[in-house]
């Protein structure tokens, strides 16, 4: 059998809606210690954690609302609000710094004109640090929008902007 | 005759084009009438070859690499008709970076097609599981005590002694929990075993489970990874179809399942305690040690909670007997370690080998110097806590006591490798940075010590007060290095105070500008 992998890369989210965030909350929060679970879920649907999901995860989970949002601000991932069309994330930890990443983290953000952790005015693309992907053995390395990005070069690295531009 | 050939899908090879030779491949294929069956395999680990493309022969496994997407028309005609191509490498197997490793662990990495169980059985899986359920619980004890292994994930901790913990302690519940949170920077060990042999981890921890007489495992893995649990979990869903997980597993009396769950990009999550939180749906805040996980782990229960290098090791461990496995090393670390070779290297990628390898055959001989072509000047072992070794200690050998008497600590196994255009300055201030921003907040010295850490380091980089300021750190390391509850704070010591020891010259202004200034 062939199998050729095609990931999907199109990252499109519904709009904050109570009755959709309620459902999702119901479906995930059965499982033992389900609060990760349901704010990824929540994540996936809409982009972001929505503030107005936090009460609804908290009476879902039996939790306070301050443990949930204590959750939801304690971890890199969870976003307060939507991101940018595109996320372009380029990996900052060692061994990407050993590649040559921290002029290709500085050069990324001045074509943007945005640092890292930002998103461009024009809302078009959020540029995030990652702190590895794992993809060490082929730094510097970079994702956008899911899609993997290894041996990243100035050449290749303004490709992808360009990309995350369009 | 359909050719038969084998493309990664591992992330490694996908992000350096792999996806699109393989597709590349299936179309030129088409449009010839070449009838071709490709297998996506995970990586072999020589990334630099990466994607690498094998042909079946009678013969073995033929490699070439590294293809491109504009080299699949000419390696096609070359395969056709058996003629020789520039990028033919000959059996993949005499590769000599390839034949050079012990592959205990990650024998069938790169080998078979990680969503098929019978490619996996057939390669020799399930022998370690069948040989467990005969021995019963006690004897697996003795096997894997009488094996050697310690921890995988870093501390070094006799995996058959933890387990005898759990074993041991009498509860309705216990869990087995896989420590797949591997955010270590320069590792990927645990990526390349989830998305190239995830039932090999599904093994083990149905083995760990028997052992310590859990029914549910859980793979904590992390969000970067989504190949990886796209992987995992597809491996669960076959492994539940053929038997081997769920109710009677194998046919036996046992009960066992597994979840994956993922965790949310924080670092501090690969701590046990801090994992067992996150698990448990709370920040990741590290618990006080008494009590043990072993004792009281998740949700309150006895757990067994290990990484996944260690329990990916359990299988062969089971198969060829204890000492098969413990005649591998040196000293008290025995067996294979997957040593990850990363960053600024010629040949980066997945090493597995016996402990007692020298640092330097690791980095000059097997990684090749950097591909910078600039001479290599400081080398971080262990991931962001591992100290920075310059060339003087190359000879330190691959083992757990020999780094801890240099400094140092092996961690999870990643050498990250630096030319001489690295400013150890800016290093130990990273790892200050990052300690500060991945700390779970819950002990004052790894919590208001990185901060005051970054900010020092940057006094001494502006040149404020040098040599005070270098004995504030030092005292400052001292103190989050005893400090601390968990490795974060404690161990982050290590690369900044190996980087002033190793490298005083980029602390200490040279003489004469030191003289200007005053």
């Amino acid at each position: 059998m062939t199998t050729v992998y095609e990931p999907s890369h199109e990252t499109s989210h519904e709009p904050w809606d109570e009755t959709r965030g309620a459902e999702i909350i119901a479906e995930h929060s059965k499982q033992e210690g389900a609060t990760l679970v349901v704010l990824h879920a929540l994540q996936e649907a809409f982009g972001y954690v929505p503030e107005a999901a936090i009460p609804m995860v908290a009476q879902a989970l039996n939790l306070s609302r301050a443990e949930v949002h204590g959750v939801v601000t304690f971890y890199h991932d969870f976003r307060h609000k939507p991101a940018g069309r595109h996320v372009l994330k380029l990996c900052r930890a060692e061994a990407c710094q050993a590649a040559g990443g921290d002029a290709l983290a500085a050069r990324a953000e001045a074509k943007l004109g945005v640092p890292l952790g930002n998103t461009t005015a024009d809302d078009r693309v959020t540029l995030e640090p990652i702190y590895c992907l794992g993809l060490c053995a082929t730094a510097p390395s970079a994702m956008l929008d899911g899609r993997l990005v290894g041996r990243l070069d100035e050449k290749r690295l303004d490709a992808l902007v360009a990309e995350a531009q369009r | 005759m359909s050719m038969r050939l084998f493309v990664s899908r591992d992330a490694g090879a996908i992000a350096v084009g792999a996806d699109e030779v393989a597709i590349a491949l299936q179309q030129a294929a088409a449009k010839r009438g070449v009838a071709i069956e490709i297998v996506r395999t995970g990586s072999r680990g020589l990334y630099w070859l990466e994607p690498l493309v094998e042909i079946a022969t009678p013969q073995g496994r033929i490699a070439f690499g590294p293809v491109t997407e504009a080299d699949v028309p000419s390696l096609l005609d070359a395969l056709a008709s058996n003629t020789p191509h520039l990028l033919r490498l000959g059996a993949t197997d005499e590769i000599p970076w390839l034949k050079r490793q012990t592959r205990l662990t990650f024998a069938r990495c790169g080998v078979i097609d990680p969503r098929s169980l019978d490619d996996y059985r057939a390669h020799g899986g399930y022998k370690g599981l069948e040989r467990a359920l005969s021995l019963g619980s006690d004897a697996i004890l003795n096997e894997v005590t009488a094996s050697g292994l310690r921890g995988r994930g870093g501390a070094g901790f006799p995996t058959g002694i933890k387990w005898k913990t759990v074993a041991q302690a009498k509860a309705d519940r216990k869990f087995i929990v896989c420590n797949a949170d591997e955010g270590d920077s320069g590792t990927f060990a645990d990526r390349m075993i989830m998305e190239g042999d995830p039932f090999l981890v599904i093994e083990g921890m149905t083995i760990a489970g028997i052992t310590v007489g859990a029914t549910k495992g859980y793979i904590y893995t992390r969000s970067e990874y989504p190949h990886a649990v796209e992987a995992m979990k597809a491996a669960i869903v076959a492994a539940r179809r053929g038997g081997y997980l769920g109710s009677k597993i194998g046919g036996s009396t046992y009960d066992f399942d597994l979840e994956v769950r993922v965790g949310a990009g924080a670092y501090v999550c690969g701590e046990e305690t801090s994992l067992l939180e996150s698990l448990e749906g709370r920040r990741g805040i590290v618990r006080a040690k008494p009590p043990l996980p072993a004792h009281h782990g998740l949700f309150g229960k006895p757990t067994a909670i290990n990484n996944i290098l260690s329990l990916a090791a359990i299988p062969f461990i089971l198969a060829e007997g204890a000492k098969a496995y413990a005649e591998y090393g040196m000293g008290r670390s025995r067996g294979t370690m997957p040593i990850q070779l990363a960053g600024n290297l010629r040949y980066g990628g997945l090493f597995e080998t016996a402990f007692g390898v020298t640092l330097g055959e690791l980095v000059d001989d097997i990684g090749g110097g950097t591909f910078t072509g600039r001479p290599v000047r400081a080398v971080q072992v262990g991931g962001p806590l591992g100290a920075y070794f310059p060339r003087a200690l190359f000879d330190t050998p691959f083992d757990y006591e020999a780094f801890t008497a240099r400094d140092g600590l092996i961690g999870h196994g990643g050498i990250v490798v630096f030319d001489d255009s690295v400013d150890m300055r800016k290093q130990a201030r990273f790892a200050m940075e990052f300690c500060a921003i991945e700390s779970c907040g819950k002990c004052t010295p790894c919590r208001i010590g990185s901060t005051r850490g970054v900010e020092t380091i940057e006094k001494i980089i502006r040149g404020e007060r040098v040599s005070e300021n270098l004995a504030l750190v030092e005292d400052l390391c001292n103190t989050m290095k005893f400090g601390s509850l968990c490795a974060l704070g404690g161990f982050t010591p290590y690369p900044v105070l190996s980087a002033l020891r190793h490298f005083r010259e980029d602390f200490v202004p040279a003489p004469t500008t030191l003289q200007a200034a005053e």
